[in-house]
């Protein structure tokens, strides 16, 4: 088995991403090649901005209701529209944790491999423009071939 | 004891500590010591765990005042 990590990023709640890209960061400066598999609302941990153009109108309800990107997060508990998450990021500024956006830079930073299911994306109208630089396409296959290399995988 | 080169990561919280390291360990040479100092709580549970994954050895750690040391020789 080779030294890999692969996760699967299903959520787009803040802390529960936060979590994932600190299992990643940690991994790769632990000598670990990593995965991370961005499907359905963890999509928006990876999106840059928001665009509407060619959407259809059900497409474009859910692009508005979807956080904006990585920082727009909410929490999965007590988010209290948006209070929740607001102190949460206050906190860890306080506390010098680093934000989700460092984390997502550090990762980017120490190769890890970002890959974003298609077929999420064509569900909810999200168009690979959207996202951030450095994001490959794939499917089940393409997590389910490197969670086979990898001594670590999990879901979040 | 003094490492050979110093790595200051005080006032970072977890994984920053480590991930520093991964990339401090490279600006010293087979066999030198890496001095890294830390003010995260974590730190030394995390550098042992990272030195016996990574394969370097950890000649020594010691904590006074909050701020905890690690002297990493780098394999």
């Amino acid at each position: 088995m080779d030294d890999k990590v692969s996760l699967i990023v299903f959520s787009g709640d803040m802390d529960k991403v936060m979590a994932s890209f600190i299992i990643a960061t940690g991994a790769a400066a632990m000598g670990s090649q990593v995965n991370m598999f961005f499907t359905f609302w963890g999509i928006s941990a990876i999106k840059k901005e928001t665009i509407y153009a060619k959407k259809g109108i059900m497409e474009r309800m859910l692009t508005f209701m979807l956080p904006k990107d990585i920082n727009k997060l909410p929490l999965s508990k007590m988010n209290m529209g948006g209070m929740g998450s607001w102190m949460m990021k206050k906190l860890m500024k306080k506390k010098r944790v680093a934000s989700l956006q460092e984390l997502l830079e550090m990762a980017q930073d120490l190769e890890v491999n970002f890959i974003v299911c298609q077929m999420s994306m064509d569900v909810m109208g999200i168009d690979k423009s959207e996202l951030i630089d450095g994001v490959n396409v794939g499917g089940v296959a393409s997590f389910l071939g490197e969670a086979q290399e990898s001594k670590i995988s999990m879901f979040v | 004891m003094k490492g050979d080169k110093v790595l200051d990561c005080k006032g970072l919280a977890c994984p920053m500590p480590i991930v520093k390291l991964s990339k401090g360990i490279k600006e010293v040479n087979s066999g030198q010591v890496l001095e890294v100092v830390a003010d995260d709580p974590a730190f030394i549970p995390d550098v042992k765990a990272w030195c016996a994954k990574m394969g370097h050895g950890l000649v020594g750690t010691n904590e006074a005042g909050g701020v905890y040391t690690a002297f990493i020789k780098r394999s």
